[in-house]
């Protein structure tokens, strides 16, 4: 698998990342060099092997149903959660007018 | 015509229409999907959002487990495969009610299965046409924010207290062929979630909202180009997208245009789908595993735990109320069409039988026609709801027990019951109290009627030379005499007993 040009365009677009023609142009053979590496490793055959999702074997924590449980993942932080917004008015962000 | 065959008429001749549905439902939680912020619906803006539903760097999600949980129960309740091996994606995509830049989801290891749902056409008909509607998978995935277009001039505001709210979605199978037959797999559906408590079923608020998957084929033909209609939120408003993006695909094609592909949007203003442009690179979504979250694994004794914790569901409760209570068809499926009824159904089946010494089959038709026309009259007459906290089972069954015993007739019961409702008062002290009662005291009755025959010794003549029709006027005379209030069973009685 390679990309051309218009991938990666194509793919900055979607990240709604602003590259420039010669910032694309340089960017190809280096994702290609990365796809190479992978293709690598894809020579290896595992089948039958189950795909590893943590170096340490593990399990999921879940949460208790508990609102404000604890302080650190708790909502009644809005003066928080906006202090960075370039806009906040009347306790909601503001932002260009998006409308279908 | 018949719903199976629902067709819509081009000039080329007749077109089927092809329905598939995704189901967003709100899982009922006090707190968000991977978050601790509350999920209470109507609090002022961002006033319920974590560092984490916000997006702030460094903020790992960690799953509510009783969101997983009602996944899975609902799952169970559609007779579904749960997957004990499920896992998180990335859906990603940019939009001003999305911090995160992209949804966790489930794409490659939904947490459920294939299951399927009974639908009735019409709930309330015992004869209506049943269909298997199957269901594709049920997973598990954050909601977004909101966003409010009309409040500044230039701006949009944006209320992320939604953001990071739990949703079920369910996939149906392209199996639905007519509106009605969608409408009926909503309301169905949405009859399953409330009983098994895992979504409110609160369209207006938003807590259940469907896309709609629409395509027309000729009849027997393979299926044409689909469209999705985003975010319809009533059963009605599905009902109508269906119809019109029918027909203008009917149409499009019928001037030898193409289908394309595409996302659209419902106006119900002007009651018309358009083409949202701005979701076009919407099917790249990018997805990928979550890498901050593992794989969910199941234990064979949570799903046990889910399954034990289910209830008994619309389909089951049906079935038992007119084998066990001998209820008519009719009476089951419209007390069973939504869990609230069902319940207070039961709660009054419980406290009448035990009011009247009786077994509960004894009363169920008893109880069933009061609660599903005689009290909801006198209801609606007030203008009261069901949940009127004067309307208690206790005088509810009190009322009843008089009925039973005949010293209140039908009649006096709702006099009696409307006075419970607006007074609170004990409805055998009204029936008391009010003269609401009627009497069954043979002598006082047989007393009267004496008195009638004597002073219409002639019609009494005339009666028993074979003018039938008189039998009403001597019922009549001896419920004027005893101002109403005699037990009209034991009138006939005692006149039969007289005149024949």
């Amino acid at each position: 698998m390679s990309v051309d040009s218009k991938t990666v365009k194509k793919i900055a677009s979607l990240a709604r990342i602003h590259m420039d023609d010669a910032e694309v142009e340089a960017l190809v053979p280096e994702l290609n060099n990365i796809l190479g590496w992978v293709e690598q490793l894809g020579e290896v055959d595992v089948s039958g092997v189950e795909p590893m999702t943590a170096v340490i074997p593990n399990t999921l924590r879940m949460r208790d149903d508990i609102v404000d449980a604890d302080p650190l993942t708790a909502g009644g932080v809005r003066d928080k959660v906006l202090a960075n917004a370039p806009v906040a008015e009347h306790g909601f962000f503001g932002v260009p007018k998006v409308i279908e | 015509m018949t719903e199976s065959t629902y067709r819509i008429q081009g000039a080329t001749g007749d077109w089927e229409v092809v329905i598939g549905l995704e189901v967003h439902a709100q899982i009922t939680s006090n707190a968000k999907l991977f978050s601790g912020a509350s999920t209470e619906f109507g609090a002022e803006p961002n006033t319920q959002v974590s560092l984490v539903d916000a997006a702030m760097p460094g903020m790992l999600p960690v799953p509510n487990q009783e969101c997983v949980r009602q996944a899975v129960r609902t799952g169970l309740a559609l007779n579904a495969e749960i997957h004990k091996y499920s896992r998180f994606d990335r859906k990603n995509y940019f939009y001003a009610d999305l911090p995160q830049g992209y949804q966790i989801s489930q794409l490659y290891h939904p947490i459920v299965g294939e299951g399927v749902i009974e639908v009735a056409l019409d709930e309330k008909d015992p004869d209506s046409e049943v269909r298997q509607i199957g269901v594709e998978r049920i997973h598990i995935e954050q909601d977004a924010g909101k966003l409010m277009h009309d409040q500044h001039p230039t701006m949009s505001y944006v209320d992320l207290n939604r953001s990071g709210v739990a949703l079920m979605e369910i996939v149906s199978r392209p199996d639905m062929r007519s509106p009605v037959e969608a409408g009926a797999y909503v309301k169905k559906l949405r009859s399953i979630l409330r009983y098994v408590g895992s979504c409110d079923g609160n369209m207006e608020q938003g807590s259940m909202r469907a896309d709609v998957n629409v395509s027309v084929r000729k009849p027997g033909e393979e299926f044409g180009t689909r469209t999705e209609t985003k975010n319809v939120n009533s059963v009605r408003f599905v009902q109508q997208v269906i119809e019109i993006e029918a027909n203008r695909q009917v149409d499009v094609l019928e001037a030898g245009g193409e289908i394309v592909q595409e996302t659209r949007l419902y106006d119900p203003d002007r009651n018309e789908t358009r083409s949202m442009r701005s979701k076009e690179d919407a099917h790249d979504y990018r997805y990928f595993p979550d890498p901050d979250l593992l794989p969910l694994e199941l234990t064979d004794d949570f799903i046990a735990d889910c399954k034990a914790s289910l209830p008994e569901l619309p389909d089951a409760k049906r079935k038992r109320y007119e084998s066990e209570l001998g209820l008519t068809a009719y009476n089951a499926a419209v007390l069973t069409a939504e869990a609230e009824t069902a319940r207070a159904f039961e709660v009054l089946l419980k406290e009448t039988a035990a009011k009247q010494g009786k077994a509960d089959t004894e009363v169920a038709t008893q109880v069933a026609n009061w609660s599903l026309s005689i009290a909801p009259g006198v209801q609606k007459a007030l203008e009261v709801t069901a949940d009127h906290e004067n309307n208690t089972p206790a005088a509810n069954a009190a009322i009843l027990a008089m009925v039973s015993g005949g010293s209140v007739s039908g009649g006096q019961a709702k006099e009696i019951y409307e006075i419970v409702l607006k007074t609170g008062r004990d409805a055998e002290e009204i029936a008391d109290t009010e003269g609401l009662k009627q009497t069954s005291d043979t002598g006082a009755i047989e007393a009267e009627i004496e008195k009638i025959l004597e002073t219409n010794a002639d019609k009494v003549e005339q009666y028993k030379a074979g003018k039938d029709k008189l039998f009403g006027f001597f019922v009549g005379q001896t419920m004027k005499a005893m101002k109403g209030k005699a037990n009209p069973q034991i009138v006939n009685e005692l006149l039969r007993k007289k005149l024949d």
